[in-house]
């Protein structure tokens, strides 16, 4: 009974510690990945339709979502915002506390997910099935690099798209919440600007809003080409590894969002 | 869908992506201004602007009929010297009072504009000679507590 138990015991712990030298091994494969892209980029930039077609699909195609998504996020924080705001007759400062919000935290963060979402799992199912379909193996055999060919023009597409879609997201919500909050709920339109141009600053707010889209981007898209570089080439593991792809970045996403905010507000703040 | 397509959707994301950034720096961020209404300028000066900020409202009878444009310190004075832009079509007399108030507790501080009885009206470029300078509520507690003791003070 009791030995019994003790080997329950020793099961469990293995199987923990296998998932923990797992998950540092996966950790050490994502760098030596990261390494391999950026080495192989020259050879992806110098044919740059290659990047350009995926900044198409994962950007452009990415625009209605992130337009519509931050034109209604400005909105409804407007909406909320004033109701709050009114009790204490500062209703002039709803427009600092929205573009402040959009532009610190909301703009990059939601668009972040959404893109991870959208993009991400998207990238990751493609190149999981050229794994699949021996595409890839197809590439080296004709001595193509893969990874110059394939991996490398999305990962940078998703580094480039990524900022521009936040800052849009942003701006869209901004102006959601100018139709809202001026239009609809009767905000001075002077104060709602004025109040936001006194209390946001290019530098850090804006700034820091643009490092976070970018370290977000480049995660996102790390996560997604690797997931898909690596799935197991079966439909089943190209499933997995897609849903993976939308779990763990969007869980990056959170996690380096805390930590680049503790940086920020230590850092520059003030 | 050929090469060229995609590249001008590649184009027209980018363009508007840099615009928003555009947009983040330049209008919310307010490294510019555009204000194209028309109208006028006034000049005051104030002991103490409190918490007066660019293009806060200016009113009369809290009516917004301008806003103000810049805020500096005369050298010489240490006086604030605000500077208004009035909407054209409002015109004040010559013995317009400027206070600076705020509006409810946390609300936003303004400059509100009470016309007198003169007849000869500012013109543009023009300065308001009868001000009121903001409240700070720091100086009146003090005030209090200072007449409180030197009240205490005088019954011993």
């Amino acid at each position: 009974m009791a030995i019994e138990a003790l080997g329950d015991l020793g099961q469990g712990l293995r199987r923990l510690g296998g998932a923990v030298t797992g998950g540092i091994a996966w950790l050490g494969y994502a760098a030596r990945f990261m390494v391999a892209i950026i080495w192989h980029s020259p050879a992806a930039f110098r044919r740059l339709h290659l990047t350009l077609r995926e900044i198409y699909f994962s950007g452009v195609l990415s625009l209605v979502i992130i337009l519509t998504s931050g034109l209604f996020v400005g909105m409804v924080l407007s909406l909320q915002g004033y109701e709050v705001l009114v009790r204490y007759g500062a209703d002039e400062q709803l427009g600092i506390l929205v573009a402040l919000s959009l532009v610190k935290e909301l703009g990059p963060v939601l668009a972040g997910l959404l893109f991870a979402s959208r993009a991400g799992s998207a990238i990751t199912a493609e190149i999981g099935l050229m794994k699949a379909t021996e595409q890839l193996s197809a590439m080296e055999m004709m001595a193509v690099d893969p990874i110059a060919r394939v991996v490398a023009p999305r990962f940078w597409a998703g580094v480039i798209s990524m900022p521009l879609l936040a800052a849009l997201f942003s701006a869209l919500g901004i102006f959601g919440a100018y139709l809202i909050g001026v239009r609809i709920l009767g905000v001075d339109a002077g104060a709602f600007w004025g109040q936001m141009q006194a209390g946001v600053k290019v530098w850090p707010d804006v700034s820091n809003g643009i490092i976070k889209s970018l370290v977000f981007g480049t995660a996102v898209s790390l996560i997604a080409v690797l997931d898909g570089y690596d799935a197991k080439p079966t439909a089943e593991g190209v499933s997995s590894a897609t849903t993976r792809t939308v779990v763990v970045s969007s869980l990056a996403i959170l996690a380096l969002d805390f930590v680049l905010t503790v940086f920020m507000f230590r850092g520059i703040g003030s | 869908m050929n090469r060229s397509t995609i590249d001008l959707w590649v184009g027209i994301f980018v363009a508007i992506g840099f615009g928003a950034i555009l947009f983040l720096a330049l209008k919310v961020g307010n490294l510019l201004t555009l204000d194209r209404t028309p109208g006028y300028h006034l000049q005051a000066s104030f002991d103490n602007i409190g918490g007066l900020k660019l293009r806060a409202p200016v009113k009369a009878a809290g009516v917004i009929v301008g806003r103000v444009e810049s805020i500096r310190l005369d050298p010489k004075s240490y006086e604030a010297i605000v500077a208004m832009r009035i909407d054209r079509d409002v015109l004040f007399t010559r013995d317009t009072i400027a206070s600076i108030n705020t509006s409810g507790l946390l609300g936003e501080v303004y400059i509100g504009l009470d016309a007198g009885g003169d007849t000869v009206m500012l013109k543009d470029g023009e300065q308001i000679t009868k001000t009121q300078s903001a409240v700070v509520i720091e100086k009146l507690i003090g005030q209090f507590l200072f007449d409180k003791a030197s009240d205490a003070g005088a019954k011993k």
